[in-house]
């Protein structure tokens, strides 16, 4: 980890050679004996220790243990599943995602899923950009108890709401299409959506908007040609929370649906049968659904946080 | 920012607001409605009043399922807030190690719950698990269906390997924030570790660490899907959640009564925390503005 030591002093900014020493350190004044014993437990980007690394290692590797074990299920026959335990596929085969790529039934569960992740997705951020403006811009009669209200719907249990939607979507005619899930989804979408772009919008400048306005720019005009650009990293990031939240969620998918817009999620239940569990074809299913997310989270690793505390971080 | 008084802003939050209301506030009237009153089927119904409310409140199955949830709460609190504040302590500072801590550590957050729910089912089986095997062969007598402590044990570790990255994002947000200036001040004064550490980084990570425990703790007080694939609510209720059980009474049972009770007052104890971290949310907007202020 020579190198991780370079990279250390680089982004310390400290003149080369300069690594805090031990001593200096913990001769902190009025710091008693105890907390001296915590400090030294405590390492610091390794500038006590050169085994820092090991914490993040550590955790990755529990991390990635249960995911490794599920793909490696996924490779792996019914018998050699249940015959004994192998670290890895003695007898590699395909046939779990053979038989996923070929059913309609499997297959259509990711592509129900993704149809309506997307929808909600575009409705999520079509409708919350102008709200998020609005926030971030004005002040307008309730709009602290607004913007609480839309909080408070992110924050609701699914589960209060999983029977009366069902009722709801039922009076519509809406039980089992795309549309009632992505629907469904926005309860909780669209208030994060309005909360992580107003966190972006708010740290662009407003004299930006009055020059455009002076300029004889229109307010739609002014609002797709110069300040959505502005923010184009908020869009993406909300876009990719409404897609995260509606992939992840189930409760309310499977509550809605039956069979033409059943997710993969739900479809995944199948694989119990009379004749056992298939194992491998859960396996293989649950490994296509990690990929989406996979993804996609390299384009916001430098904003997830920011997303998760719902822009304001 | 300087925000101007302009009532035709409501206009733009118009379709925000249709929306949710359709999504939000019908299905919340269609609660009250049966919180308050009774059927004997055929649609006819009739005023129940407070009846549904004394059942809930009275029965020992509510409280035992908040009681459960909040220890439940409790500890992933407990354990995910100090093992995440550790871990982005020691995150590498610089090159590539960067982007792959954080992608492979945002990993879990992006799984299905009940995939990640599946993963942990599979993992904890003494016969085909890697987890409940080698659990198994070292001699310790692990079963997670028939065990409650086992049961317990699994739910909490799969809690705390689906969310502690999300501490530890939120922390590490806090953490690159800080100018290296204070580093170097520390320095000179001859701070120890644990003096940085208590009156730079924690201060810095003070807001980011509010909302990443008020996050974990509402998330954690509905979790439903999760344990549900693991466990099912079982051994016997042992892993019950107000969640599951407002479920299985409303879904299952079709007790409409009682569960629309039941999910008002859970939907009052969330509004109730829902203001606190909305409180500490904005608190935070004016601390950010008054920085850029001052700069």
């Amino acid at each position: 980890m020579t190198d991780a030591t370079a990279s250390r002093e680089a982004a310390g900014a400290l003149p080369p050679g300069s690594a805090l020493p031990d001593a200096p350190l913990n001769q902190g004044g009025g710091i008693r004996a105890g907390e001296d014993r915590v400090a030294r437990a405590m390492r610091r980007r390794g500038d006590e220790s050169r085994f820092w690394w090991l914490v993040p290692t550590l955790y990755i590797v529990f991390l990635l243990l249960p995911i490794y074990w599920l793909i490696n299920m996924s490779f792996k026959t019914n018998q050699e599943i249940i015959g004994g335990m192998t670290l890895f596929p003695h007898e590699p085969t395909l046939r779990n995602y053979r038989i996923i790529f070929s059913d309609p039934s499997w297959y259509w569960g990711y592509l129900n899923s993704i149809t309506y992740v997307l929808i909600n997705m575009v409705v999520s951020v079509a409708v919350a950009l102008p709200a998020a403006y609005a926030f971030s811009r004005y002040r307008f009669l309730g709009d602290k108890h607004l913007f609480f209200w839309l909080l408070t719907n992110r924050m609701a249990p699914p589960a209060v709401f999983a029977l009366p939607f069902f009722q709801l979507y039922s009076a519509f005619g809406l039980i089992d299409t795309h549309i009632a899930v992505a629907l469904a989804h926005c309860l909780f979408n669209v208030p994060l959506a309005v909360w992580i772009l107003e966190g972006f919008m708010s740290g662009v400048p407003k004299e930006i908007d009055e020059t455009a306005y002076i300029d004889g720019y229109s307010f739609p005009r002014f609002f797709v040609k110069i300040f959505m650009p502005l923010i184009a990293s908020g869009i993406g990031v909300a876009a990719f929370f409404c897609f995260m939240f509606s992939w992840v969620e189930l409760l309310l998918a499977r509550t809605l649906t039956t069979v033409n817009a059943k997710p993969i999620a739900a479809v995944m239940t199948r694989t119990v049968s009379a004749s056992g569990m298939d194992w491998g074809l859960l396996a293989a299913a649950g490994v296509l659904t990690l990929i989406p997310g996979a993804l996609v989270i390299w384009f916001v690793r430098n904003y997830i946080a920011k997303g998760f505390a719902l822009g304001r971080v | 920012m300087e925000k101007s008084w302009n009532n035709r802003a409501w206009f733009l939050v118009l379709p925000v607001l249709v929306l949710v209301a359709f999504s939000a506030v019908v299905p919340l009237m269609t609660v009250v409605n049966y919180a308050f009153q009774d059927t004997f089927g055929n649609n006819e119904f009739f005023w129940a009043g407070t009846e549904w409310f004394e059942q809930v409140l009275d029965s020992s199955r509510f409280w035992e399922a908040m009681a459960r949830n909040l220890a439940f709460s409790a500890i992933i609190l407990l354990i995910e807030v100090p093992l995440g504040i550790l871990i982005a302590l020691n995150m590498p500072k610089s090159g590539w190690g960067v982007p792959v801590c954080l992608v492979l550590m945002a990993l879990p957050l992006l799984i299905p719950w009940n995939v990640v729910g599946t993963i942990w089912q599979v993992f904890g089986r003494s016969d085909i698990g890697l987890l409940g095997y080698t659990l198994n062969q070292l001699g310790v007598d692990y079963n997670y269906t028939r065990d409650t402590t086992d049961a317990w044990a699994t739910v909490i570790v799969m809690d705390v390997w689906h969310w502690t990255s999300l501490v530890v994002l939120l922390c590490y947000a806090g953490l690159v924030s800080i100018p290296d200036a204070y580093y170097q001040a520390a320095k000179i004064d001859g701070a120890s570790r644990w003096a940085v550490f208590r009156f730079i980084q924690l201060p810095k990570m003070n807001r980011v660490l509010l909302i990443a425990v008020l996050l974990r703790f509402m998330d954690s007080f509905m979790i439903y899907t999760e344990p549900f694939v693991v466990t099912g609510g079982g051994p016997g209720n042992a892993t019950t959640f107000l969640s599951i059980d407002l479920v299985k009474m409303a879904l299952g049972q079709f007790d409409l009564g009682p569960a629309a009770a039941m999910s008002l007052v859970y939907f009052l104890i969330i509004l109730l925390l829902s203001w606190v971290f909305y409180t500490v949310m904005t608190n935070v907007g004016v601390e950010r503005s008054n920085q850029s202020g001052g700069h």
